[in-house]
Formats: structure tokens, sequence, C-alpha cells
């Protein structure tokens, strides 16, 4: 092991079922019934390894299908792309590729409204999860020719006649260095005339396609970048990016708030630094050093964004896509795949508001819809315990805290409490284990991880 | 895509996030009384919200909970309180089109295909200009006093970015990293740390102009769609079920940051529900708010939106600032002429609408409403029927409390525009949020705006 990774502290304590679902939740999309028990079983390095080394992909359980029951067209029909790739979230055995796809996603992040094809969206999606844990340096190559990039960030208007300075600035800003951090206005125009040649054609049919590299638009001119001098290409703007000496610690910094929500201590930084640059640009050591840091274990918690809330409470409860309404459920509370709000992603301080709680808890009474409990037919305990314990049973038996649990019991109490005729005693159990199912899952415990 | 610019697409994108302009939903204090666990039912807000309904039961007779009083006190002092909406003319609305100088040469120089005829729709306090054939509705409330125009109003240097020159006007200040809204900032002063109705975006997404520091705020996607539903629950169990959202939100205390919010947005969720109950299960006929005056007929949400904002200030709820954007695409590169009839009938026929309903309900005189843009446009037309971003713009000034008089000027054509070919400014910007923070909110303006005390104060209220 490199001098590096040894120097970045490891979580040593105990890893429980609870330690595990936290994982799961940070590194994917949340444990399927049991997982959580069995992830622990194999103890942090054999979990974490599971996760960065899984096995041939399979999809596990129902597929998915629209509101008719027919299959999905993700390419043409409007919201199916977000239904496909939720669909992954849900069925996948491999959850740390889709999460870091969608790490990806958000990291370049790319808007259909922008782009206008579903099409050149699932050809950026295939790309990002190709590369999900391998080079950033192959990745920012791959992205910058990526023809929804080319579109969404003016690459094929960019000509040596008429730079176009959308790509470069953002490249710098948000893809690689982070705002003002080492670079000038004229750097930005210059990475700009450097980026020149990119061009695609129109066909009625099939709309932008084509997408290439055309010499006569390049401009072949020298270019002076980070005080470098050179007759710079596309090529060479993504390395002298890499190679800038703000980058290591803008990658890490990035990436670790995706799994972390506070800033990692000084040491650590820089370890991380150090690996990320003496592994060349390789992503993967990064990841599996973040996610046995202790501060995933024992620092604190992180909303989940909408998307992640709704495939875990999809796979919790076992149910697949089998309704469109996913699409704007989740936009309403503020997370529509392929639509992120801007080039700079979506902001992860700020999912929730009063307007995205609603939301978020409508996705949670649409997992729990198709298996409410009827009053007058099923039959529940009049047992405040037992009423908390079988809508747990309903999500998997997460892990809750008990003061949840407390809050929980209470409102069980008083809701019993309303039953004072004979027929109400009967009637009403059933009514309060829908409502405690759907109580839990907008709980503290299962919002946030 | 093909008609607003590409700039323009992400900067509408950008509100979903309101991404850079505030540092977070606002907080509740913390070491605040929070309710013992019950918000109000239907039944006492309904009395709450019904001044007189209220002086026959009495507060005290509801033993409300010490912290749900302090929402009463604000609902009680409600009727009195002015009430400032900010309409958004999203993309940049082209005040050449708006009120078209078809009186001055110049105009159809610079307009060759884009040029309005003569609408017969006089603006009476100039002669060279028309009301856009599409906007009688606003040419009627001008005639009755009841807007102000303010023809060509922004700030010098424009920043010709929709984003960068929305946020300014949000922020009420050329300074692209303030993160707080020019009326969160008042509300952050002036507001209560008990009441997310008194700043409210009715887009569903908070409006960057109302995002505050502390106070609390809310998001809606109109007055009657906050509604929470619970399948397989009802009767008893649904309202004790409901009465949980608060303090079950709150189980996990306050101790970090995720779960911090989620326990002040849950509380919030919980009061706005309570606050908005009555408008719940109206369906969506075409007067599910009890309207006394029709609204346009239309699928955009926007009549519906402004016609829930007056019952909900007839039902007495505690609203100060109020922001949404305006029905239609202002940013119109190109298909100018269709895009911006359809945008401009819309909206000026629900405002006016809205002004009768707010006069018919007893409630115009305590409501005004600012409606504004980005940018305006460049004055020469594009080669492809349209015209791109340029500088100043229109912004107006609707209410029976409105002075109905011009502010600034449309200059003569021939002087009215900077180098780039950009309206100049005659008005800027935050002359208007400062006139309006001490003549409306009686406020100290400097408090607010930064530098305040540099800008002109325009009599904007009578």
């Amino acid at each position: 092991m490199p001098h590096s990774a040894a120097r970045i502290p490891v979580y040593r304590g105990a890893f429980g079922p609870h330690e595990a679902e936290r994982l799961l939740w940070r590194a994917g999309f949340g444990p399927k019934r049991g997982q959580g028990r069995a992830l622990a079983r194999k103890g942090l390095d054999g979990a974490v390894k599971s996760l960065i080394a899984p096995g041939r992909g399979r999809m596990v359980g129902p597929k998915p299908r629209d509101d008719k029951g027919r299959p999905l067209a993700p390419r043409d029909a409007w919201g199916h792309d977000h239904l496909w790739w939720l669909d992954r979230m849900v069925r996948s055995n491999r959850p740390l590729v889709e999460r870091m796809t969608l790490v990806w996603h958000d990291w370049f992040a790319t808007s259909n409204e922008g782009v206008g094809s579903q099409t050149l969206m699932l050809r950026q999606n295939a790309l990002f999860r190709h590369h999900w844990l391998g080079s950033f340096e192959h990745l920012l190559l791959a992205v910058t020719k990526d023809p929804a990039m080319l579109i969404w960030l003016s690459g094929t208007e960019n000509t040596k006649w008429s730079p176009n300075e959308n790509y470069g600035r953002e490249l710098m800003e948000l893809f690689t260095l982070g705002a003002g951090r080492g670079y000038t206005e004229r750097d930005v125009r210059e990475q700009a005339r450097a980026l020149t040649g990119f061009r695609n054609d129109w066909r009625r049919s099939v709309g932008p396609t084509n997408f290439r590299f055309d010499r006569e638009r390049h401009d072949l001119g020298v270019k002076r970048i980070f005080g470098k001098r050179g007759k710079f290409d596309w090529r060479d703007s993504c390395r002298l990016c890499l190679h800038h000496r703000n980058h290591p610690s803008f990658f890490v910094q990035k990436l670790w708030s995706y799994f972390i929500p506070v800033a990692p201590p000084h040491g650590t930084q820089k370890a991380l630094e150090q690996l990320y640059v003496s592994r060349d640009y390789a992503v993967r050591p990064v990841v599996e050093a973040i996610l046995k840091h202790p501060l995933l274990y024992n620092g604190p918690r992180m909303v989940k964004p909408p998307i992640v809330f709704a495939a875990g409470l999809l796979r919790a409860s076992g149910r697949g896509i089998d309704t469109e309404s996913w699409t704007w459920l989740c936009a309403n509370a503020g997370q529509q795949l392929f639509f992120p709000p801007n080039v700079a992603g979506w902001n992860d301080d700020r999912w929730l508001d009063t307007a995205s709680y609603l939301a978020r808890w409508d996705i949670a009474g649409r997992v729990t819809r198709p298996a409410v409990l009827d009053s007058g037919r099923d039959k529940a305990p009049f047992d405040a315990d037992k009423l908390v314990e079988r809508a747990l049973r309903f999500w998997g038996n997460p892990s809750i805290s008990p003061k949840t649990r407390r809050v929980l019991l209470s409102y069980t109490k008083r809701a019993m409490r309303t039953a004072n005729q004979d027929w109400k005693r009967k009637s009403y159990p059933p009514l309060i284990e829908n409502s405690l199912r759907h109580l839990i899952a907008v709980s503290p415990d299962l919002q946030t991880s | 895509m093909a008609r607003c610019c590409n700039e323009f697409s992400r900067s509408s994108l950008m509100h979903t996030a309101v991404a850079e302009a505030a540092s977070g939903l606002p907080a509740i204090e913390p070491g605040m009384p929070l309710p013992a666990g019950t918000g109000l039912d239907r039944r006492s807000f309904v009395l709450r919200s019904a001044g007189l309904a209220l002086a026959v039961y009495g507060a005290g007779a509801l033993k409300l909970p010490l912290f749900e009083e302090g929402v009463l006190e604000a609902a009680s002092a409600a009727p009195s309180q002015p009430v400032l909406v900010s309409l958004f003319l999203d993309g940049g609305a082209d005040s050449l089109s708006l009120l078209a100088p078809v009186g001055d040469p110049e105009y159809r120089r610079l307009r060759p295909k884009l040029a309005l005829p003569d609408s017969g729709l006089a603006f009476t306090e100039d002669p060279r200009l028309r009301w856009h054939p599409s906007a009688g509705s606003l040419r009627t409330l001008h005639l009755e006093g009841k807007l102000t125009v303010v023809p060509t109003v922004g700030y010098t240097d424009a920043d010709q970015s929709h984003f960068t020159s929305r946020h300014y006007w949000e922020v009420g200040a050329t300074n692209a990293g303030l993160r707080t809204g020019w009326l969160g900032r008042y509300l952050d002063k002036a507001g209560r740390n008990d009441n997310p109705l008194q700043g409210l975006s009715l887009d569903g997404e908070l409006s960057p102009s109302i995002a505050t520091r502390k106070a609390p705020v809310a998001a809606l996607r109109g007055a009657d769609q906050y509604s929470f539903w619970a399948p397989g629950v009802w009767g008893d169990v649904e309202r004790e079920m409901m009465n949980t959202i608060g303090p079950l939100g709150r189980a996990r205390g306050y101790g970090d940051r995720a779960l911090a919010s989620l326990a002040n947005t849950a509380t919030q969720a919980s009061r706005l529900r309570t606050q908005l109950s009555v408008f719940t299960n109206r369906g969506n006929g075409s007067n599910r708010f009890g309207s006394p005056v029709p609204y346009p007929e239309h699928r955009s949400a926007f009549p519906q939106r402004l016609a829930g904002l007056a019952a909900m200030l007839a039902a007495g709820l505690p609203l100060r600032c109020v922001a949404l954007r305006a029905y239609g695409m202002y940013d119109t590169h190109s298909e100018q002429p269709e895009a911006l009839a359809a945008g401009l009938k819309l909206t000026s026929e629900t405002l006016l609408a809205f002004q009768r309903d707010l006069e018919a309900r007893g409630l115009a005189d305590r409501v005004l409403t600012l409606v504004w843009s980005e940018f305006g446009r460049r004055g020469e037309e594009n080669g492809s029927l349209g015209t791109d971003h340029g500088a100043a713009g229109v912004a107006l000034l609707m209410g029976s409390r409105a002075r109905g008089q011009m502010i600034g000027e449309l200059p003569n054509l021939k002087t009215a525009f900077d180098r780039n070919g950009n309206l100049k400014a005659t008005v800027d910007f935050r002359s208007v949020y400062s006139s309006l923070l001490e003549q409306w909110f009686d406020f100290d303006a400097a408090a607010v705006i930064p530098r305040a005390r540099s800008y002109r104060r325009l009599q904007l209220v009578r």
C-alpha cells in the first residue's frame, strides 16, 4: 500500500447492521430486505470490497413497466429516461456503479432541457457508468467530446472564427479546478481556442448527429494557458487542467462531499490528494478510502437526495417500477434525472423546503399505496408496540433511533385512544398500521442517512 | 429551445435550486419554543383565520399552545398589514413592445419587421406610445390610475446574462455574492420567527427574492396545493397522523445540519398545512376559490395562483411578501410576435382580474404588485423575428394605492440607447425597492438595500 493511503484513517468501530445500512445509503440506494445484516457479516473491508469490486451486473426483481403495463421506452417517451435509470437504482446488484453514475451526472451536470435528445443523454449516461471508478483523466477526455455535453455547453458552436467560452469556463470552474482557483479570464479565452474544432450535422429524422472533430474549424495557433505556451488542442486543454496544482484538492473535496457532509480533516485531504495523483488519477482508491473513513460512520447525517430516497423506499418494500408517476413525483421533490437544475448540478444543501417536503411525503405514500390494509377486510392487533413492529417490517426492519420510536409509539397510543367504540377498535388498527408505514418513511431516520 | 437562448434555459432551470441566491432554507432559531405536539385542527384554523368568528369565540377558549398564539397574533395583525406581490416576467421582456413608440420615426427603422401597428390603445402620459394590442387590461388599470409605469428601469452597465441580471434584481444589489433576497432581508428584520406564510413563493420552489437568512418562509404550487394525503388512512387516525408530522420531524432534534433541516422543514410544513387546510379538496373547478370575479380560463396554473392568493388574503392568512412568475416566455430571440402576445395577454388579463377580485373583497388597499423583468431587449431587432438581450426594461406597479403616474421616461429614441444599442435606464431598480420599503412597508430601506441612501426616492404610493 502506498505511503499516502497508510496515513488515511480507517473506521475501526463496530460494523453492525446500522453501519452497513449507512454504507448502503451513502454508496448506493439503501438496503433491500435483509441486506444490511448480510453486509454487516462481511465486516468493513469485505463490505467495501463488495461495493467497489462487485461481480457481474444483474437486475434483480420485477421488470419495469409503464402505467399500461408496457415496457419502458427510455429513448422516446417523456419521463421514461428517468424511470429507466430509477429502475437500475432499484434493481441493480451493483449499487455503487449506479451511485457513481449519479455522481458523474451531477459533476458534469448536463440537462436534457438544453440537449433535447434522450438518446444522447442515455449515451452520456452509459459513458458515466463505464468510467464509474476508473481514471478521471479518461472520464474527462470522454466527457469533453461527448455529444450531449458538446450541445449543452456549446462545444460544437466553438470555432476558430468565433470561439465560444462556455465549455472552457465550466471545465475549469465546475469540473476540475473550482471558481477562481488559479485561472484568469485570459485562460478562459485561450481554453476556448484550444477546444475549438468539434462539429456535428443535423438530420431532420435524427436531430443532431455525426459528431466529430474537424481540423478546419480548430484554431491551430499558439495558445497561452496557465502560463504555458503551445499549440494546444482539446486533449491538452483537459490535461492542463488535470495537471494544474489546484486540481487534486478540488477533486478530493468534491468527491468527498458526495459521501460525507463535512469537509475532510486536513491530513486526510492531503493524503487523499497524494493517493489520487500517485495512482494516475484513478477514482477507485479514493472512493475506497472515503468509504472506509471513520467520518462516514460516526460523522453527521446527510439528507438523502430525492432519487435516493425514492429508490431506497422501493428497494426496502420490494416494489419495482410499475407506474410513470415516479418521474413527476421526483421532479416535485427537486430531482428529475437527466434534468439537473443547471451546469453546477443539484444543490445538496437544499433538498428540503415546504414544497419538496410535501413531495417526499407523496413519494412515501405512493410506495405504500398498493399494499394498504383494508379496514374492513384486514386485521391488525390493538397493541401499540406490535403495530409499530409490523409497520417497521414493511420496510425490512430499518434501524430506528429510540427517540423516533418513542414518537411513533406515543402517536400510536393517541390514535388508539380515539377508538372509543367497538367498531373503531376493530377497524382502526389497520388504518394505524397504514399510517405508521407512511410516517416511518418520512421520519428523520429514513429521510436522512 | 428554438426561441430562447441557451443561457436562458440554463438560468430558468436555476430556480429549482434557487441555487446561488440563498444560503439555505431558513432555520427556526434554536431555543425557540416549539409546539408541544399538536397543530391546530381545521376548525380552530377557520376560527382563527376569520377575524369575526375569532372575536365571537375568543382566542382564550381555544387553549392554543403558546407557540400557536404567535401565529394567531400574526394572523390577527394581518388585516392591516400591507402585502407586496413580486411578479417576474421571466426572460427579459421587451419594453419597446409593451409600450411601443409608434410615434417615433426611429422605431420603425430599428424594428422593420417587428414594429407594432398603432393599436389605438393610447398611453395617456406619453403621446408617442401605444399599449401592445394584447395589453388592453393594463391600459384599463392605467386609465383608472391603478398602474404606475416605469418605462426604462435598470442599472448602469447592465449585465446581459439572464442569471446574473436576475440575481441582481432578486437580491436588490449588483452583487453576485449576496445570498439573501431583498424581500428576504426585509423579512429577516421585520418578520416573525413563527410564520412561514410571511414570505410565500407560489411557483412550488423558493423564490430567491424572498430567500431569508433565518425567518421561515414557504413555497407552494398554489393555495389549494398543500394537502397531505395518506393512502388507507382516514377519520380520527388521519387527524392524529397529520398532527404527528411536526413532532416526528423533530424526533431526533437539531443535532446536525441534516436533522435540523428536516426538523425545521417538517415544522414549517405542518404549520403551513394547517394554515392552508381551508383551501384543500376544492377540486379543479374554474372557481374553486370562490372568487367574486371571473379569472381567465387557461391551462396554465397562473390565473388560479393569483385567484388563490386573493382567497388566502381574504381568509386572513398572515402573508406579507409573495413571489411568483408571470405566465409567458419573454426571452424572445425569435418568434417574438406570437410568444410576446400570448404572455402579455394572459398576464395582463389575470392582473386585472386579481385587482378586481381584491376590490370586490375589500382588500385592494392592502396589496401592491410589482411586475419586473431581468432586463429589456436590444433596440434593433435581430434577423430572426426576435430581439436579443438588452439593458433597461420595464417595471409596473399595480394597486389601488399605486400612485399611477409614470416614473422616469422613454427618451427620444435618437438618444435613448447606449453604445451597444440598448436602452439606458432612467430609473434605478434600487430606487424602486428603497421607495417601496419606505412608503409601503414603512421600513428603513438602508437596513435592507446596500447603499440605499444613494438612490433617488420616487413617489410610488398614495
